[in-house]
């Protein structure tokens, strides 16, 4: 192996990552203060017993809030529990795992701002369409 | 005396972030320190996964040229690409904000926009989290949901190709 490719790759990846890691640790402090700040709780005080309004404040709860799936799990497990739809719940979830409001930065740094703006429109969009889809799925096979 | 202008912009970043959290510890110095806490605990999460993401970037720095990721993973490379970026995507560990620097190597080096989009839903898919969405919704609704989720993968893959050309 080329002991100049080696050296040369090895000095690229540390400038990339010299690049990438203080917005890392930024998302990071952000997503932290995120869950200290923001109780669980207050996710069920916001949905009405609308479905369709239910999906958008879904997806849009899901979007701005941030940290491992497994938190969106038992929020909208509990939600599910206080008679949220299931619409509204899949929109949470999807919202949650697909679009990232607060890594908004990052991703735009990496990939570019017009790649990271579209993609999280239209994995928002998706979000709110697999919500109405999975919910007449669910009621044609169960 | 420090010349603002010259601070490049993810420093600026950082440095905004830190003085949040000051500012949070003036008022309510317990609060900060339940952050700080957190934090911590993030960190230790996610630092193993970037020594792997810095390890992968390494490799392909050494291995992958662009004709090779140009043939294999952009537009038009047809359905063993899609296939690839699918099972890679759902297969991949961490969360996303750790992969962003190796997505945004491969897409330096060709990788397309839709396959860089499905890649990033379907890492969302996660498999080792699937017992406990079972649990909370039930298996067809786990099913229904895994899905349409690699579905619409494809297709805002497609949607963003289109809008970022």
């Amino acid at each position: 192996m080329d002991k100049k490719i080696v050296i040369k790759s090895f000095y690229k990846t540390i400038q990339n990552f010299k690049q990438i890691l203080p917005i890392i640790i930024s998302i990071l402090i952000l997503l932290s203060a995120l869950k200290i700040l923001v109780p669980t709780t207050l996710y069920e005080k916001i949905f009405t017993s609308n479905p369709v309004i239910d999906s958008f404040i879904g997806a849009i709860l899901g979007s701005i809030s941030a940290g491992t799936p497994i938190t969106s799990y038992v929020i909208g497990g509990e939600l599910l529990k206080q008679g949220v739809s299931i619409i509204a719940i899949t929109a949470f979830l999807l919202g949650w795992v697909t679009v990232g409001i607060i890594q908004l930065p990052i991703e735009a740094s990496a990939l570019g701002k017009r790649f990271a703006i579209t993609r999280n429109v239209t994995s928002f969009v998706s979000a709110v369409i697999i919500g109405i889809l999975t919910y007449f799925t669910l009621t044609i096979f169960t | 005396m420090i010349n603002i202008k010259k601070i490049p912009n993810n420093l600026k970043f950082l440095i905004i972030t830190i003085g949040l959290i000051a500012v949070i510890g003036l008022f309510n110095s317990t609060l900060s320190q339940e952050i700080i806490i957190e934090l911590w605990g993030l960190l230790k999460q996610i630092t193993p996964v970037l020594v792997f993401v810095f390890f992968m970037m390494f490799i392909l720095n050494i291995f992958l040229k662009p004709k090779f990721v140009a043939k294999h993973l952009s537009k038009g490379s047809g359905f063993k690409s899609w296939m690839v970026t699918i099972i890679g995507g759902i297969l991949s560990m961490g969360p996303i904000y750790a992969w962003y620097p190796l997505l945004g190597e491969l897409k330096n080096k060709g990788m397309s926009n839709a396959l860089i989009t499905a890649f990033i839903y379907n890492k969302a898919i996660k498999i080792q989290l699937l017992p406990m969405l079972i649990y909370y919704f039930g298996l067809p609704f786990t099913v229904i949901l895994t899905f349409y989720m690699i579905i619409f993968s494809v297709i805002n893959g497609l949607i963003v190709e289109k809008l970022n050309n």
